[in-house]
């Protein structure tokens, strides 16, 4: 389980687990036994700079400066972990933490025999309760509960206030948050409190919730305080020479101090008083030790008044030491830069800077057919590339590779050794963009080591990554063990990813210029010429390529067809067929025939009809070639598919050229004024709608008011005429333009956007209504009030091209603002939710024997998603696609 | 060139057993359409269901995959894509209901209050077909008040009187008469004197006391009078689906509206989940929570598997009754000590693990993360370890 070498294994033995973690209480001579000195002196060090003895830097708890040796178990600095003392507390004090239980306690016990305030028979059926059916938490808790409120008397069968055992009439208790308590009218101190706890038997101290092998009620009041080892609150050293201290041991020093003040006052027998004072303040200053956030207690500061961090901060939230640093940990050997993009790698690769490369090494043990390659390496030094950092020997021993030691390091490599070598091509890492949201936020990509400064990405795993280069930071992690690199090169390289679990399609593909490049490269009208033809192959490195005879033949000169030299690409015995993106869904579809070239065919490997767009390798859209590739010939045949055919695309692109303008959007004059007349006319119904509203003519819909009606009414009225603006340009813009390509294809933005940019950008909202708000009864003060018109409500009939007025630029502004404060409130709620649902389920997993279960081995399903059927290896979930199966059987029939 | 039988027969044995019933079923009717249409050979027949076993096989789940940690990825990450604040309608135009972000967080929250309960209620044979009928349950399930069917109301402090001036139209929408509203009032406990007149459609009560502030109470209480329907639903519209109505409501309170003559209480749901789980039980709450995650989901075209719901739905539904997502449910009953600190309220889950002596057994993933080992999923459900200073391995 636990990677281990076979030195190690030599050295330690097979690896161990850890089988479980107790948790308790510590009782005051536990904490005794194991403290090393009890610490008495209220200073850290002398004037000579040097820790006091007894005091709180005590050498005996551990060293904190490099060089020095521990004075208890003789370590060196980072290899003693610190050791802990103690301080004896003049008047025992209550431990915030249990201030409630100590309370609860107080109410179920007996304030003269201290047992619970249950009869016999009563306790005994509690007990044989809690071990029937009390394993479990809340269950547990609810057991706890209903014993310590029915001792307490709030509820249950007997009523009176005597003892059950001894007779004694019981007193009320009142807890005076967060650590006083009071019978009646006296107050009890934590010493009479601790008094009464020690005479709890443990049967009764198991009903109230306690395990007294671990935790005796008493223990939760305090008389010895541990004292952290000194590594656990290291003081720094200023530049300027000054020391600072940790935050506990100021906390200590208060501790200490009032202490010690206590003792002498008691021993010189001072009022009750003043005893009671300096007892509240050790009480005060032990409490926020534990938790400087408590209710009710001024929280301790720092002498520049900065909230002192005490224990329960250490370990709370998101900085705390549970998130921080042990749910979460730092690593070596990663890296961390900007990244740009490069269509000339492999999806499966990624470009890492020289210098990253030389810093990142990967362990390779030295054997007899490695030897030579690695000694030539060490030979390098660590600033040649490819070279080597350290090499590590047989005991263990690490040595730097330097321009010095390099040479005798070579000559002394031997069968065994291990040589921490530069990152190479073809080595396998992580790479990582946050938010890591899904398990493609990490993926596993080959090594190409490249010149400048950024990694580079193939822009066909932009996608999962949610990644552009607008100044996007990605990590790259080195596996350090041949397990940890066999398992990324087989379960997190980039290829075996291209299908998402979420779905079961791909979300690894094409996007943007790759789509508009594939309708221009296949478009009918697409023709190429031998050289042309020749550069495309070359360029996306289809292996093998055999020229088929040219589609057309002008003059003398030979043509070949975009399609033919899409079909290049294509595995010899594929045949499908499917809509494309340009499809305008037609009520009769021609097939072969359609007039937008949107029907797909591929027979045997050659595309006879069709665009290629979205439709065939779009990420995340429902691609169907993509799809069918990575699913049925394999994830090889998937990669290499994208990597050529985005090449392939790039350079017909280059050939045909491509471009968007302002002019995509012109509208000749006829379409224009037919444009402004639907406006107009849907403004006029708008001010139709608004005058019937007024005379009272307007008839409600069911179940609404009249103005809600109204509302509607106008939505619609006005959202008719936009798209009826809309369809008008669209007629007037063909596929001759870049920007409905680009729409049309699904490489960018959308018919809307191009109406928008046209036509006219409708109507502006707020919430889902008109815009409303700003004024009393008005959106803008250069409007009436009440006026409820399409263009005092956020209308904007101008387009992008033509340019908005101030009004509408301010309607467009209040719109837009939505969105980013949408966009911002949305990730702080979904990042909470996906950590709840992460935490609640992540300890399921299916086992051997096809059932999901939690980690406590109880069933959450008897076959994962009721067929046991993976959705990264589905068909749209579905476990078997049958139509394709009967496809593609019978079409090998009949060419067989 | 095969027959529907010898096709029937052949799924039979080859399928039976080696595929799901969902794949069977499907094949059954996709085959034997095919059949018709292209005349399978008794190869091609056998080379196509060969490869549905070996396709099933293939696309089974692996033993260790961390499923759970899928579904929750699966359904967070559409997350942030989710718009915030939808409304949006549901089946009639007229009824809003929250969708969207918010609407998950509300199930998975196991909120006993959902912002928008709303109910689809179907109705029996007699009433299903007929607008009239279908308006005729539709009255007798929303829930009308006094206020509902007052055009106005006025307290008459002086006098000590309270006067309603009632709607016709609105009683007529309800399908009240002016004499059942008096019989109603007249039984109302509080109401001493009554006076009333049927053509204005005044009445005039009076409750026997002067005291401002029970005067006050006194009128609260007759507006928010129930004179007809079902306590909870506000609202209730019909809609024609397909060739019969339905009764959509907002509000909802299930139990009582299965008793409604003329509804069909097999057919009838609500969206709140917590209510369906305390009327019909865990299984149907299951149901509603991937059903209810489904219609979000679709409603904002995110793709997501079923599988990941059905995860996340078993797993907040395995203990009998609905157990929320998040501390106070499957997180806070956890078994390990470290799982739960490390999630929320730390110091308190450390605390109360000591008072009890817990003992963490490190099988989850938070546990052996926080203690530097393995976690047991994936390839690290292996539990067999090589020794290779054994002695035998040492020969090979």
């Amino acid at each position: 389980m636990i990677a281990m070498n076979e030195e190690e294994i030599l050295l330690f033995g097979p690896p161990k687990k850890i089988k479980e973690l107790s948790f308790g209480v510590l009782s005051p001579e536990h904490i005794r036994k194991m403290s090393v000195t009890t610490i008495v002196q209220a200073d850290t060090y002398d004037d000579e700079g040097y820790p006091i003895n007894g005091g709180l830097m005590d050498p005996k708890l551990g060293v904190i400066d490099p060089g020095l040796r521990c004075r208890t178990c003789g370590s060196k600095f980072g290899e003693c972990q610190g050791h802990f003392g103690h301080i004896e507390l003049s008047r025992p004090v209550i431990h915030v933490g249990y201030a409630k239980e100590v309370y609860d306690i107080l109410k179920a016990t007996c304030k003269e025999c201290s047992r619970l305030l249950l009869p016999e028979d009563r306790l005994a059926q509690y007990h044989t309760r809690l071990e029937e059916e009390g394993v479990r938490g809340s269950i547990r808790q609810a057991i706890i509960i209903e014993v310590l409120s029915e001792a307490a008397k709030k509820k249950g069968v007997i009523k009176d206030t005597t003892c059950p055992h001894c007779g004694t009439e019981q007193a009320k208790i009142k807890f005076d948050k967060p650590t006083a308590y009071k019978e009646g009218d006296k107050k009890l101190t934590p010493s009479d409190i601790r008094e009464r706890f020690e005479k709890i038997p443990n049967e009764d101290v198991v009903l109230m919730g306690w395990n007294p092998e671990c935790a005796r009620p008493e223990w939760s009041i305090l008389t010895v305080l541990p004292v952290a080892p000194v590594t656990v609150r290291p003081s720094i050293t200023l530049e300027s020479g000054i020391r600072s201290e940790d935050d506990l041991t100021h906390k200590l020093v208060d501790i200490i101090r009032i202490n010690q003040r206590l003792r002498e006052n008691l021993d010189a027998g001072a009022p009750q008083l003043i005893v009671e004072d300096l007892w509240e303040l050790l009480q005060y200053h032990v409490t926020t030790y534990f938790d400087n956030e408590v209710s009710g207690v001024p929280p301790a500061r720092h002498r520049s008044g900065r909230v002192l961090k005490t224990l329960t901060q250490r370990l709370k939230g998101k900085e705390g030491r549970f998130r921080n640093n042990l749910s979460g940990k730092r690593v070596d050997f990663s890296a961390r830069t900007v990244i740009s993009p490069d269509p000339n790698i492999s999806i499966n690769e990624v470009g890492v800077p020289l210098f990253v490369a030389k810093e990142l090494t990967v362990p390779e043990r030295a054997t007899h057919r490695n030897l030579e390659r690695l000694r030539g390496l060490v030979l390098n030094g660590s600033e040649a590339y490819p070279g080597a950092n350290y090499i590590i020997r047989h005991d263990g021993m690490r040595k730097r590779v330097s321009d010095i030691t390099k040479d005798i390091l070579a000559e002394e490599l031997d069968i065994g050794y291990v040589v921490e070598r530069h990152l190479c091509d073809g080595d396998i890492v992580l790479f990582n963009r946050q938010p890591s949201l899904h398990r493609l936020s990490i993926m596993a990509h080959e090594v190409r080591v490249m010149p400048y400064k950024t990694f580079r990405l193939n822009l066909c795993v932009c996608p999962p990554y949610n990644a552009d280069f607008d100044g996007d930071e990605m990590n790259m992690h080195v596996p350090q063990t041949e397990e940890a690199q066999a398992e990324a090169r087989i379960l997190m390289r980039v290829q075996e990813q291209i299908i998402s679990p979420r779905f079961g399609e791909p979300v690894i593909g094409g996007s943007q210029d790759y789509l508009s490049g594939a309708y221009l490269l296949t478009k009918r009208s697409s023709f190429f010429t031998r050289d042309q033809v020749a550069q495309m192959i070359y360029v996306s490195d289809i292996p093998s390529a055999s020229l088929p005879e040219p589609a057309k033949i002008e003059g003398d000169v030979p043509y070949w067809s975009g399609k033919q030299v899409f079909s290049l690409l294509l595995p010899s015995d594929l045949n499908i067929e499917y809509k494309a993106k340009v499809c305008q869904k037609c009520e009769m579809c021609e097939g072969v025939n359609c007039k937008y070239d949107a029907f797909v065919r591929i027979e045997g490997g050659r595309l006879v009809s069709g665009i290629i767009d979205g439709a065939t390798f779009k990420a995340r859209s429902n691609c169907k070639l993509l799809d069918k590739l990575v699913k049925d010939y394999g994830t090889d045949t998937g990669r290499i598919f994208l990597d050529s055919v985005t090449r392939l695309i790039l350079q017909a692109t280059a050939i045909i050229g491509f471009t968007t303008g302002i002019d995509d959007e012109d509208i000749p004059k006829a379409g224009a004024v037919l444009i402004d007349k639907i406006i107009f006319e849907g403004k006029e119904k708008v001010d139709k709608l608004i005058e019937t509203y007024r005379q009272g003519y307007l008839e409600p819909l069911p179940g609404r008011s009249v103005e809600e009606t109204l509302e509607s009414k106008i939505m619609q009225a006005l959202a008719e005429a936009r798209d009826k603006a809309g369809d008008i340009s669209e007629r007037y813009l063909g596929m001759n333009r870049g920007a409905v390509i680009m729409a049309k294809t699904g490489a960018k933005g959308n018919m809307l956007d191009i109406t928008q940019m046209s036509a006219s950008l409708g109507q502006m909202s707020v919430r889902g209504t008109r815009l409303h708000r700003g004024y009393i009864n008005r959106s803008l003060s250069s409007f009436k009030e009440d006026d409820l018109s399409a263009e005092a409500r956020g209308f904007v009939s101008a387009s992008y091209k033509k340019g908005l007025n101030p009004k509408e630029f301010f309607f467009h502004a209040m719109g837009g603002r939505e969105g980013l404060v949408d966009t911002a409130v949305r990730t702080a709620q979904s990042g909470y939710m996906q950590r709840r649902l992460m935490n609640a389920l992540q300890d399921m997993s299916v086992r051997y024997d096809g059932t999901v279960r939690t980690n406590d081995d109880i069933i959450v399903q008897f076959a994962y998603g009721e067929d046991g059927i993976d959705p990264a290896k589905s068909t749209y979930g579905k476990a078997v696609d049958i139509d394709w199966i009967v496809h593609k059987n019978l079409n090998s029939h009949t060419e067989g | 060139m095969v027959s529907d039988l010898y096709l029937l027969e052949q799924m039979e044995t080859v399928l039976k057993g080696a595929v799901s019933r969902v794949v069977m079923e499907e094949a059954h009717t996709k085959l034997l359409s095919f059949n018709e249409k292209r005349d399978f050979s008794e190869e091609e027949l056998q080379r196509i269901l060969h490869e549905i076993v070996a396709e099933y096989r293939k696309a089974r789940v692996d033993p260790g995959e961390p499923v759970g940690t899928v579904a929750a990825q699966s359904l967070g990450e559409p997350g942030t894509q989710m718009t915030l604040n939808t409304f949006h309608y549901a089946g009639v135009a007229e009824i809003n209901v929250t969708l969207g972000l918010p609407r998950i967080i509300e199930i998975v929250d196991v909120r006993k209050d959902p912002s928008t309960p709303v109910m689809a209620v179907a109705l029996d044979d007699e009433h299903r077909f007929s607008k009239e009928k279908a308006i005729l349950a539709a009255q007798r399930i929303e829930g009308t008040t006094v206020e509902n069917v007052a055009r106005s109301t006025a307290l008459d402090v002086i006098g000590a009187e309270f006067s309603i001036e009632l709607d016709s139209e609105r009683m007529e929408d309800s399908g009240l008469t002016f004499e059942e509203v008096i019989k109603k009032l007249k039984k109302t406990k509080s109401v001493e004197r009554i006076r009333y007149d049927e053509d204005e459609g005044l009445v005039i009560l009076s409750p026997g006391t002067v005291n401002l502030l029970k005067l006050r109470r006194f009128s609260q209480k007759i507006k928010g009078l129930s004179l007809k329907g079902i306590k909870g639903i506000e609202r209730a519209m019909i809609k024609k689906e397909g060739d019969e109505y339905f009764v959509y409501t907002e509000g909802s309170n299930l139990a009582e509206v299965m008793t409604v003559p003329g509804v069909d209480p097999y057919r009838t749901t609500t969206n709140n989940i917590y209510e369906l789980f305390e009327v019909l039980g865990i299984e149907a709450a299951r149901n509603a929570i991937m059903r209810e995650i489904q219609k979000v989901l679709d409603e904002q075209g995110l793709e997501v598997d079923r599988r990941h719901i059905m995860v996340l739905a078993d797993a907040m539904c395995l203990e009998g009754d609905i157990q929320q997502i998040g501390r106070h449910g499957i997180t806070g009953e956890k078994a390990s000590v470290l799982a739960r600190a490390s999630f929320e309220v730390t110091t308190g889950h450390l605390l109360e693990a000591a008072r009890e002596g817990e003992k963490d057994r490190l099988n989850g993933v938070t546990e052996n993360v926080i203690v530097g080992q393995p976690i047991p999923l994936g390839t690290g459900i292996v539990e067999l370890v090589m020794n290779p200073s054994f002695e035998d391995a040492k020969e090979v």
